[in-house]
């Protein structure tokens, strides 16, 4: 078949300079740049584009913008692939390869299209009602295979996106006629004004339609009034971005497609989209309107396209796309298109209306240009296979046909009446009205959002324009800005006068033939009509059973088709059956761009230590701990992880290691009510505390749970350093606020959290001592005078420097504090200095076990949330304080007081071989007979194989445990059971004489 | 995304903060408290329908906590003030 040109020789907004090559299933095609590949396509005569989702009837583009719901393509390969583009958005770039989807082998032979003739089997809802025999299990396999619009890429993303935050006064959403007038009112008001629209180019219906304005063309005008709004630094202009989302308060989500026109061929400097988040004070929408099909047998045939559609590609892109073109319409405003496929030298056949007559300006130009004009009469057929080659005709008058004739043609185009693009208003939450006499849904209006043109329902040019202008200045008032009423513009449009529109919703009473409602998802009139007999009655739950708008498009084309029809079946008026709640995404977005940057090391933050880099190069073995990077162990060259934990907790027990423990939380307390408030905070007596002394503190909610242990210092008259557990170290300075904001508000304290600018490195073991004596200080380490619990501060190597003489190792330790730059150097130090008494780093590994060989608690795990001071062996200090502080009084509650509660105790295990230990999560029980069910008396909270003491030690909590001991208990872990016997949480050094040496 | 006006920063996004659940008092004198008035305290709500005074935080702002109005139905944030704007003191379930 020879290829014919629908080209015209002149005309368009394309650069005929620049001529394009592109490839379409593998096909090399030209076009020019301004095309999109649907333009350029349909130029080459290439009119089948797609295969439907469930019939895979072969489809042509129906329209030429963003409600296309066949013409969707696979582009490019490899990190580039997108699915399901609309070929109508996709701007025509040089190398441009797109494929066909859902068809195979090709769009032109695809052999799933046999569905199509057992389409009488697979009525809506087919699927849930078919595959519930055996199972949809069964099915699913089957089912999946030939389900889904598309296919998924392969490979990663190749490309970057980007988001943006933005502020604005005025956000006006659309740049046709209203949005332009908007924008220019708004921004003359000296507000700042945000104008987004989503085409390549900005001026909607004024860039294709044959209008002037202000004694210009309509093309004309847009250019100047966009060179105007350029000039202003108050405005920001964002073509090819789409307003997808309309949250609370005026946020609105827009993916602007940075580089997409430029393909895989992009900067990699520069993203392909971009997401913005703009907070506007006033939302101007002036989002236009999107013609309605008319809904016919086989009215899905390549070849019937929107009118308007047509008028586009003709004035837009030069593309005449058919020769002999049948015009059907409810309205005045296809006559245009016939009008200038006249002009443009094309035959029109007939423009076929609905209506008994009209006096609208374009009906009579129609008329006096000698146009043949069928009355009272509709489509109501269509014949070609794979391209419309007839159109058939007959009288309408009301809904029965009557005398029929088929018209010769290759293009249908149709224009059922308009539908406004409230999708961002009705996501805004607002409500809709009905307006009878176009059949349309129309915002009613709210007073953060200023609605404008054709998604009010103004068809005329000259309506759009002042409406546009009225808006902008009232959003600029709004938001506070002095703006000036319009001067009002003269448009050619002006003295137009449009005749009304007749709604018709079906145009055949009976047909044995498919009358297509949505088109991408393959619902048909009778669809419809069988979802309505099944009681699917409700809009909401219509659409999801039949799936009507359910799919990429969104129903931009069916919605509003399938629930007036839907209330024809039901003999109910239009608003009584109501439009369904439009929902974001408007169009749909990358997910890249949802994601944007935030992918592989920038999803989450990382906080690394400050001698991180010491550890990284050991070639540390860093564990996640909350958002810090922690090193577990260091293993040496030829060490296993295993190993290396096993050394280094050794080390400690017998030499010194070396441990940072940076993440530990210090928080500065200072004010004349510090003691009294921290009193309050703490289950342990504060006032009492001597200044230079540390005190092991428990933390309680008021429940009486506790919720932290750690430490704290006095440092100075009114002023104390508190140490809560790393992972509590945020939390805790939170309660601090909390508590003091809201309940003790009088007292006298500042909070500040200081937790990384100082670093903690401690040293740990009985020879800590003699290494931190070499280093030069002027603080004396001997034991008399810096016993435990103390705390010194001074220069350490000319550093200064606080340390604390606290354990959680069970050995002498010193938590040396420095400020965080000087953390490393001071690390190398002291590591150098320790090097005859052999010492080395240790990880988060050695000092779990080295804290459970000690029974020093890890608050929640070892405790939960019910677990208060008297089941961890802290009942008599915590009872005896007399004053009132947080969980206090939740201790006298009877819960608390009465019966056998889970405490604190350790497991010996019996009978253990090799270096095997008890299951953390195992249950003590009574008996293991399954049978009779087996009930736990308490569990295993931490456990591990202690290499100083070699055996396996275990903590937990058991009913009444501290009168138990001796006791052997059965505990029970995944099937099998094994004999331990309860004793004292300590495994090593009971008596403590290794702490305090 | 709605915006809460804190009243010590002005309008932030809802993120930015974070609820401490219904206003409530924590009894003056605890010590002296009975069971139930205490357990009252601890774990019992109005769970209201319609609009809720709530104590919320600026947390990612000024850390500040304060008294909002907030509709349970819609989620609307109708009222914020500062805690001390009001006589009594009262904290979140946070604590």
């Amino acid at each position: 078949m020879a290829k014919p040109d629908h080209r015209l020789p002149q005309g368009g907004r394309i650069n005929r300079d620049k001529p394009l090559s592109f490839s379409y299933d593998g096909a090399v095609y030209q076009g020019y740049e301004g095309d999109t590949l649907a333009s350029a396509l349909l130029a080459n005569g290439k009119r089948l584009l797609g295969r439907s989702f469930k019939y895979h009837r072969p489809r042509g583009a129906l329209s030429a913008g963003v409600e296309e719901c066949n013409a969707l393509v696979r582009l490019e390969s490899g990190g580039y692939v997108e699915p399901n583009a609309r070929a109508t958005l996709v701007p025509l770039y040089q190398g441009l390869s797109a494929k066909s989807q859902n068809c195979w082998p090709s769009v032109d032979w695809d052999i799933q299209a046999i569905n199509g003739l057992a389409a009488r089997f697979l009525p809506v809802g087919f699927y849930n009602k078919t595959f519930m025999w055996p199972s949809w299990r069964f099915w699913e396999g089957f089912v999946r295979r030939a389900a889904g619009l598309g296919e998924a890429p392969e490979a990663a993303d190749a490309q970057e996106y980007h988001k943006r935050h933005a502020h604005c006064d005025v956000l006006v959403i659309g740049a046709g006629p209203a949005g332009l007038m908007a924008a220019l009112q708004a921004a003359g008001s000296g507000a700042r004004v945000i104008l987004a629209d989503e085409q390549e180019e900005m001026g909607g219906s004024l860039l294709w339609e044959q209008d002037e304005i202000a004694g210009i063309a309509a093309a004309e005008w847009v250019r100047s009034a966009l060179g105007e709004l350029a000039a202003q630094n108050n405005v920001t202009l964002l073509k090819r971005c789409t307003a997808t989302g309309y949250y609370d308060h005026n946020l609105i989500v827009m993916a602007e497609r940075v580089s997409d026109f430029l393909g895989p061929k992009a900067p990699v400097d520069v993203p392909r989209q971009r997401l913005w988040k703009v907070r506007a004070a006033q939302v101007v929408l002036a989002t236009g309107a999107i013609e309605r099909p008319l809904v016919f047998p086989n009215n899905d045939r390549p070849g019937v396209m929107l009118a308007a559609a047509v008028r586009q590609y003709l004035n837009r892109y030069a593309v005449a796309v058919g020769q002999r073109v049948v015009v059907a319409c409810n309205n005045d405003s296809a006559y245009r298109t016939a009008l200038d496929l006249q002009a443009a030298g094309v035959e029109v056949v007939a423009v076929v209306d609905v209506r008994a007559d009209s006096q609208g300006s374009w009906v009579n130009q129609a008329k006096s240009a000698g146009i043949r004009i069928l009355n009272n009469h509709a489509v109501t057929n269509t014949k070609g296979r794979k391209g419309v080659t007839a159109a058939r005709v007959a009288p309408y008058s009301g809904e029965t046909p009557g005398v029929a004739r088929w018209l010769d043609c290759d293009l249908v185009a149709m224009s059922g009446g308009w539908n406004p693009v409230v999708h961002l208003y009705s996501q805004s939450g607002g409500d809709l009205d009905y307006v009878e006499a176009d059949g349309v849904f129309v915002p009613q209006g709210r007073d953060y959002i200023q609605t404008a043109g054709s998604v009010n329902g103004r068809w005329l040019l000259a309506e759009c324009l002042r409406e546009g202008a009225g808006a902008g200045v009232k959003a600029a008032q709004t938001a506070g800005f002095e703006a000036a009423a319009p001067a009002p513009e003269n448009a050619s449009a002006d003295t137009l006068k449009q005749g009304p529109t007749l709604p018709v919703w079906k145009l055949v009473d009976e047909s044995s033939d498919k009358q297509w409602i949505d088109f991408q998802h393959d619902v048909t009139l009778s669809d419809v009509e069988l979802a309505a007999r099944e009681n699917f009655i409700s809009v909401e739950h219509f659409k999801r059973f039949t799936t009507t708008g359910m799919s990429v498009d969104q129903g931009k084309t069916s919605n509003i088709n399938g629930l007036a029809t839907l209330a024809q079946v039901l003999g109910k008026a239009i608003p009584q059956v109501g439009a369904t709640k439009f929902r974001p995404p408007y169009t749909p977005v990358a997910m890249g761009a949802l994601a944007g940057p935030d992918l592989g090391p920038f999803y989450r933050p990382k906080r690394e230590m400050p001698c991180h880099d010491w550890h990284a190069a050991q070639q540390g073995d860093f564990d996640d701990a909350g958002y810090w990077q922690r090193p577990s162990c260091y293993p040496l060259a030829g060490e296993t992880r295993q190993q290396a934990i096993k050394r280094e907790a050794l080390m400690v027990r017998r030499g010194v290691g070396l441990f940072e423990g940076s993440p530990l939380g210090k928080i500065e307390v200072r004010g004349k009510d510090a003691a009294e408030f921290l009193n309050r905070i703490y289950m342990n007596n504060v006032p009492s505390l001597k200044q230079g002394h540390i005190r092991y503190a428990l933390a309680l909610n008021d429940a009486g749970a506790i919720t932290d242990d750690g430490v704290f210092t006095k440092l100075g008259e009114d002023h104390y350093l508190l140490s809560p557990s790393s992972a509590a170290a945020e939390r805790f300075v939170g309660s601090l606020e909390e508590w003091h904001q809201t309940a003790w508000p009088h007292y006298e304290v500042i909070i500040s959290p200081v937790t990384t600018q100082w670093a903690t490195l401690t040293l740990a073991g009985p020879k800590a001592r003699q290494v931190l004596q070499k280093l030069d200080a002027d603080i004396d380490f001997s034991k008399a005078a810096f016993p435990h619990m103390a705390f010194r501060s001074g220069a350490l190597e000319g550093v200064p420097a606080r340390i604390s003489r606290v354990s959680f190792t069970g050995e002498l330790s010193y938590e040396v504090n420095v400020p965080a730059s000087y953390a490393e150097a001071l690390w190398r130090r002291l590591l150098q200095a320790g090097e005859p008494e052999g010492i080395a780093a240790y990880g988060l590994e050695a000092l779990i076990i080295l804290r459970l060989e000690k029974g020093y608690l890890h608050i929640g795990a070892d405790t939960d949330g019910n677990t208060i001071p008297d089941d961890i062996g802290w009942g008599a200090p915590a009872r005896k304080k007399a004053v009132d502080y947080i969980g206090r009084r939740s201790l006298d509650l009877p819960v608390y007081c009465q019966g056998r509660r889970l405490q604190l105790v350790g497991f010996k295990l019996l009978g253990g071989r090799g270096e095997q230990c008890i299951e953390v999560g195992a249950h003590s029980i009574e008996s293991a007979d399954t049978a009779s069910g087996m009930r736990s008396t308490g569990f295993v909270t931490s456990s591990c194989f202690s290499p100083h003491l070699n055996q396996p030690v275990a903590i937990g909590r058991i009913e009444d445990g501290r009168n138990r001991q001796g006791e052997v208990v059965a505990l029970y872990y995944d099937r099998k059971t094994c004999r331990a016997e309860i004793t004292a949480p300590v495994f090593y050094d009971p008596e403590g004489e290794r702490l305090h040496a | 995304m709605q915006q809460i006006d804190c009243p010590w920063c002005g309008k932030r996004n809802e993120t930015e903060f974070s609820c401490g659940g219904e206003l409530i008092s924590r009894p003056q004198d605890a010590l002296g408290a009975d069971d139930k008035a205490w357990t009252d305290y601890l774990y019992f709500r109005t769970n209201t329908k319609g609009v809720h005074t709530e104590v919320w935080r600026h947390t990612f702002g000024c850390r500040q906590w304060f008294k909002a109005e907030r509709n349970t139905l819609t989620h609307q944030v109708v009222n914020t003030r500062k805690l001390s704007e009001e006589t009594g003191e009262g904290h979140g379930d946070h604590g």
